[in-house]
């Protein structure tokens, strides 16, 4: 008994050994593990031709229901002065960066969560919020979340926001990818008023392939970089540019899921609930032999 | 002469000292910035942002809570498991402490949640792969398990003692039956939750650590580790018996008691091996990773990190070798304050300091009331101890009714 609880315990400690030695970077195909359709949507953002007119900016607040003002008051080009982030009163913003190559014409970067292929924030949630649709978005659910704001911790491309002002019911505030009006049939709000074709909204793998085209035809124009095609396992929203990504404020990731190693470690140490028993088993076993020992003692 | 030592209340000490005062005013002081929180929004009171989500109440209250609390697990597999006769007193006290050093943990994460009434959803919305859900639901059944695990100390104090008045006198006949079930009951099974406490122990200890895996190269290299459950758990581990010390020498002094000086340095003669394998983790993740690198920019990240292995791991190892050290008070009480505070710099350079989200306009620093409120908890923690301990047998003080100890005598008491 004593023997095999032993075992037992040596193979939990293999398990964490195995768990904090190795991490070979093999991993599940996002297709397998979220059951993604093999015509999951996408967007394509070229910020070469993006004129940074932001009336994406302002037909997303539309929809979400967001204060928005007057389209006529996003012609002002004073907000590009500072860079700004997507929060919990703009889902998606435009920033404007110099262009190395022509100093009259600045590079615009639309901004927005990317809707992972294996996304952080699915993993990490508590309560399982956050859903990775097969079509491609990834939405948040409010009656489940309970604010905790982990998935904000999680997110490699630090996206989701929070309503810090609200003392009941605050929000966490994402893209999410305007997954009711494409049930609808239509387009999410900003493809659909981009003036510029900046935004081409198609099934994903024909993004990647329309992406290909246009740096195998302009060379010159583009970097040879599909952002999002391989960061973090890949993303819905793909970016081409004329200069490193990392020029234009998007982080440095690598190319593995970011929810790759904590799920390894959860699901090593979960195994089946094998390793929490046999642990249970084995400090019952060590308690059975120990108990004994107190009796000489006691008066 | 030497005695048993037989739990019981501290009836010796006034309840209200001067110390006592401030740690009301404390509390009072909490209470009025969590009236903010709650009718203002986390953003009312706090310095939190959508580029850092978590605070000091994460990093301390949460973490670090957890961490500290440790002793009750770890004195648990000594006393119960391995079945050291000689630790016995200290089972009670440190049990007290994993249970209210578990409860303010929930209070933390309580006025932390944005929907804080929604906090029990974890019950019954589940996800397995996150670590954050593992953690909660292990500490909340830990809570419980600490709490039924405290019953007997209830029911000793209480039976045969019920003795409510005016209306509620016809039920002393039936609380005092209830407790006696419960003290039968759980006579026979309490080794089922003794041994749960402590998997169930190992088990958030670890995750707590897996928590900011996730978080990728958000997190200074120097901490960010795929091993990072592990050296958490040993930590953890480490952290419990210095943690027994340090507070027991200090509940000695307020309380009046002359402390078990030599189940203490007991105690602290383990600590030296454990500090060494968590450091030999901590040291051999560095080398494999190649993360001393780092250590030769010099930055809040690199001195911070200096600091907790240096003052928090090496020095404390180092003194818990000495024999000078163990058989003495006062160093004995330093040596466990360093590790203690290791183990707390570890937890806030893990959560507050490694994290740099990329694009923070400024970095966070905790504001007032968050400060506030962290405070106003440790002072309820230990209010609630004074309280406890002098209402119930939870210190182990000289019995005089029994026959003075022959053999395997525990010292202490001033006789």
């Amino acid at each position: 008994m004593a023997a095999q609880n032993r075992r037992d315990f040596l193979k939990t400690m293999g398990i964490i050994g195995v768990t904090a030695a190795g991490f070979s970077t093999s991993t599940t195909k996002a297709q397998e593990k979220f059951k993604l359709s093999e015509d999951r949507i996408g967007v394509l953002v070229d910020t070469t031709v993006c004129i940074g007119c932001r009336n994406c900016e302002w037909a997303c607040k539309k929809v979400h229901d967001l204060p928005a003002g007057s389209l006529e008051e996003y012609n002002d080009r004073s907000v590009f002065e500072n860079k700004r982030r997507p929060d919990e009163h703009a889902l998606t913003v435009v920033n404007e960066f110099e262009n190395p190559d022509n100093v009259l014409l600045p590079v615009d970067v639309k901004v927005q969560c990317m809707h992972c292929e294996e996304p952080a924030c699915v993993s990490a949630c508590i309560v399982n919020a956050y859903t990775k649709h097969p079509e491609g978005p990834v939405t948040w659910d409010s009656d489940k979340c309970i604010g905790c704001r982990y998935c904000m911790v999680a997110c490699p491309w630090q996206i989701p926001a929070f309503e810090y002002d609200k003392a009941i019911q605050p929000n966490i505030m994402k893209c999410d990818f305007c997954y009711d009006r494409q049930q609808e049939g239509k387009l999410p709000a900003c493809v659909e008023i981009c003036p510029e074709e900046a935004l081409i909204f198609g099934k994903r793998r024909d993004l990647i392939e329309i992406a290909r085209q246009k740096i195998k035809r302009e060379p010159d124009r583009y970097v040879d970089h599909i952002l999002g095609e391989n960061e973090v396992g890949g993303t819905s929203w793909l970016y081409l540019a004329g200069q490193n990504f990392s020029k234009l404020d998007f982080p440095k990731l690598g190319t593995d899921p970011a929810p790759g190693v904590t799920e390894k470690i959860q699901h090593g140490i979960f195994a089946y609930f094998i390793p929490p028993i046999s642990l249970y088993a084995l400090l019952g076993g060590i308690m059975w032999i120990n108990r004994g020992k107190s009796k000489s003692k006691e008066v | 002469m030497e005695y048993y030592m037989n739990p019981a209340p501290v009836k010796k000490v006034k309840f209200l000292t001067r110390g006592v005062m401030i740690l009301i005013l404390l509390v009072i002081n909490a209470f009025v910035f969590l009236a903010i929180r709650f009718f203002g929004g986390l953003g009312a009171m706090t310095n939190l942002d959508n580029q850092h989500p978590w605070g000091i109440w994460i990093a301390i209250d949460v973490a670090c809570g957890v961490a500290l609390a440790a002793g009750g697990f770890t004195s648990a597999a000594l006393g119960h498991i391995i079945h050291k006769e000689e630790y016995k007193v200290i089972l009670r006290p440190a049990l007290l402490t994993a249970m209210l050093g578990y409860t303010f943990v929930a209070l933390g994460v309580f006025v932390d949640l944005g929907r804080y009434y929604f906090i029990w959803h974890p019950l019954i919305y589940w996800n397995g792969s996150s670590p954050l859900f593992e953690v909660g639901i292990c500490v909340m059944t830990y809570v419980t398990v600490l709490y039924i695990e405290f019953i007997p100390i209830v029911t000793e104090r209480f039976i045969g003692k019920v003795n409510l008045k005016g209306i509620f006198a016809s039920l002393n006949k039936m609380i005092d039956s209830l407790l006696r079930f419960l003290d039968r009951g759980l006579a026979k099974t309490m080794f089922i939750f003794i041994i749960a406490g402590i998997v169930l122990s190992t088990l958030h200890q670890s995750s707590l650590g897996t928590l900011m895996v996730i978080a990728g190269p958000k997190m200074h290299p120097l901490w960010q580790t795929p091993i990072l459950p592990l050296l958490f758990l040993l930590s953890a581990i480490a952290v419990g018996f210095p943690m027994i010390i340090f507070e027991s020498l200090i509940a000695a002094r307020s309380l009046g008691l002359k402390p078990e000086m030599k189940v203490l340095s007991g105690l602290g003669r383990m600590m030296g091996p454990m500090l060494g394998i968590y450091f030999a983790f901590k040291l051999g993740d560095m080398l494999i990773r190649g993360t001393f690198v780092y250590l030769t920019e010099v930055n809040t990240q690199s001195i911070m990190f200096v600091i907790e292995v240096v003052v928090g791991v090496i020095i404390p190892m180092r003194m818990f070798f000495s024999e000078k050290v163990l058989n003495s008070r006062l160093w004995l009480f330093v040596a466990s304050a360093l590790t203690v505070l290791g183990v707390f710099l570890n937890r806030i350079n893990n959560f507050l300091v490694a994290y740099s989200p990329p694009y923070a306009f400024k970095s966070y620093f905790p504001s007032v009331g968050e400060i506030s409120v962290t405070v106003g908890f440790i002072a309820l923690l230990v209010l609630l101890y004074r309280v406890i301990v002098m209402n119930f047998p939870v210190i182990s003080l000289p019995d005089k009714k029994k026959l003075p100890m022959v053999k395997y005598a525990i010292k202490g008491g001033e006789q």
